[in-house]
């Protein structure tokens, strides 16, 4: 894993809003191909570290770089899954169209060979029956897993998933870790979560943002080894702290 | 029914060309009603829209008094109409993506000095000027220029929208989501803002400037009770729009009743029927 390129590389980096310190010299870096998890309790910051890789928020020092160049230049290459749309619900949409938008880019306009791609996407997450069906008939649990289409039509060097299971029904939570066991390996796969104690047993390293430091009054990120729990689940084990900056094979060889 | 009769023989007679005139300006218009209004709905900048088309009477006000005066001559009410509906899009935008907190007071403060100004440079303009026509519209103002200006903006909406339909859906849709696509939204939500504005200064000559925004999200809305896709919301929105403006100068000259008012009665009347009858049919799915 180690001889693949850095898909993510955060050096010293720290964020505060206008009087508010929220993360400060935070160092780590993933490599293309893992399947990382990152957690931390709500209003850690989370949501910011996501905002600081998506590009919609720069750091006040350090860098950040996305798949060899800086967020804004690279994240057109990463598909991302938002927790949530701050959806309207008369928005008239169906799910293909929103499954299509996944292909948008700033100037060009949508082709019909779309449509093949967005049943490819529908089929990944299970969900190729329901492409006319429109979006707000859907199940809360159904709404994610086409944002995760959404995501992956365009092929994505690196998948991006916030909170990608809470509030979800337990078959679609099943549904959605069958399709990012097909695509583990494949793809960088990076989900946030607020489960601090478990994460899926797809997860190879797991980053966690620390406790509110009170000499900084902001926070950094740890790297915690995990521990096999059964064929579904690992452990996170809190009590060791491991370099966020190291790597994934020198963390298996100790 | 005799009075129906005698509008549409009104709209083929030589003798009315204003009944014609506003035949065309309303059937023009509702390009702009269902294309526009249906962004205007999605994107949920009906609240932004309204204080642009209120602040507009500010620059119809100016204008009027710079002509009248002779420091500009010749300034067409329209022409400075255009620039002040800019200059509020333009403030109006910047607001609302800087200011979160204070959004709803800065768009309000806009909205009431753009009329306050428009009011005391109608009073102070030479001669008379009447703020009501361009408040509620006065189809005898509608003259052969201001059809021609709005057949030109049509064709601009529908060829940026037709050209841009990808990136407006995506914004309206989901804007963060948009952003990371690599989507300018702040551009494309101050043009969509600009792009609003000058039609507002068009459009009220059919409606006048205090039921424009009427005509933007009550068609639309309309429409949106049937529509799969945006796409179909624009359309049908815009067939709507022109029932409902053909329908409304027929009722206006039947009834001898001012037409911007009735166009939006009629409007406003048909929504709250498909709002109440899509009620009713959900509720008894439930049941």
């Amino acid at each position: 894993m180690k001889d693949k390129p850095i898909a993510l590389k955060f050096s010293g980096v720290s964020f505060s809003y206008a009087h508010l310190d929220v993360l400060s010299d935070v160092t780590f870096h993933f490599h293309s191909g893992e399947f990382i998890a990152l957690v931390g309790p709500n209003g850690s910051g989370k949501t910011t570290l996501l905002k600081l890789i998506l590009g919609l928020e720069e750091p006040t020092s350090g860098t950040i770089e996305l798949l060899g160049h800086s967020p804004k230049r690279s994240r057109s290459l990463i598909g991302y899954v938002p927790q949530h749309v701050s959806y309207d619900p008369s928005f008239p949409i169906s799910v293909g169209e929103v499954v299509r938008m996944g292909m948008v880019e700033s100037r060009k306009r949508y082709r019909t060979s779309h449509g093949e791609a967005v049943m490819k996407a529908l089929t990944q997450v299970e969900m190729e029956t329901l492409v006319n069906r429109p979006y707000s008939e859907l199940s809360g649990g159904q709404r994610r897993r086409v944002l995760v289409a959404r995501a992956l039509v365009g092929e994505p060097a690196m998948l991006v998933l916030d909170e990608p299971t809470a509030n979800m029904d337990r078959e679609s939570e099943r549904r959605l870790y069958h399709t990012l066991s097909a695509l583990k390996g494949e793809t960088t796969i990076l989900i946030v979560t607020h489960d601090m104690s478990q994460v899926s047993a797809l997860v190879d390293r797991v980053f966690c943002i620390d406790a509110l430091s009170e000499t900084t009054g902001s926070r950094t990120v740890v790297q915690h080894p995990l521990e096999d729990v059964d064929d579904t689940t690992k452990r996170v084990l809190h009590d060791t702290a491991i370099p966020a900056d190291q790597c994934w094979q020198e963390v298996r060889n100790g | 029914m005799g009075n129906i009769a005698s509008f549409f023989s009104a709209l083929f007679s030589p003798d009315f060309p204003f009944v014609r005139n506003a035949f065309f300006a309303g059937a023009l218009s509702s390009i702009l009603f269902g294309l526009l209004g249906s962004v205007v709905t999605v994107k949920r900048i009906a609240s932004l829209a309204g204080a642009i088309s209120h602040a507009v009477l500010g620059g119809i006000g100016i204008a009027l008094y710079l002509s009248a005066t002779g420091k500009v001559p010749h300034l067409s009410p329209m022409v400075g109409a255009i620039i002040f509906a800019l200059l509020s899009a333009l403030l109006i935008g910047t607001a609302s993506l800087k200011s979160k907190q204070r959004e709803d007071t800065v768009i309000q403060a806009i909205w009431a000095i753009g009329m306050s100004i428009g009011v005391l440079f109608m009073a102070k303009t030479p001669g008379y000027s009447d703020p009501s026509s361009y408040l509620f519209g006065n189809i005898l103002l509608i003259s052969a220029q201001d059809l021609w200006l709005l057949l030109a903006l049509d064709i601009v909406v529908i060829i940026l929208i037709s050209r841009f339909y990808a990136q407006l859906e995506a914004t309206a849709f989901d804007e963060e989501f948009a952003q990371v696509r690599g989507i300018p939204t702040q551009a494309v939500f101050l043009v969509i803002l600009a792009v609003t504005a000058i039609a507002v200064v068009l459009l009220q000559t059919f409606v006048g400037i205090v039921m424009v925004i009427a005509m933007l999200t009550l068609p639309a809305g309309t429409a949106g009770f049937s529509a799969k896709n945006l796409a179909m919301m624009m359309v049908s929105s815009t067939i709507y729009s022109f029932i409902f403006s053909t329908a409304g100068l027929a009722a206006g000259w039947a009834f001898d009743a001012p037409v911007g008012a009735m166009v939006v009665v009629i409007a406003g009347l048909f929504y709250l029927g498909m709002l109440l009858f899509n009620a009713l049919k959900k509720r008894r799915r439930r049941s």
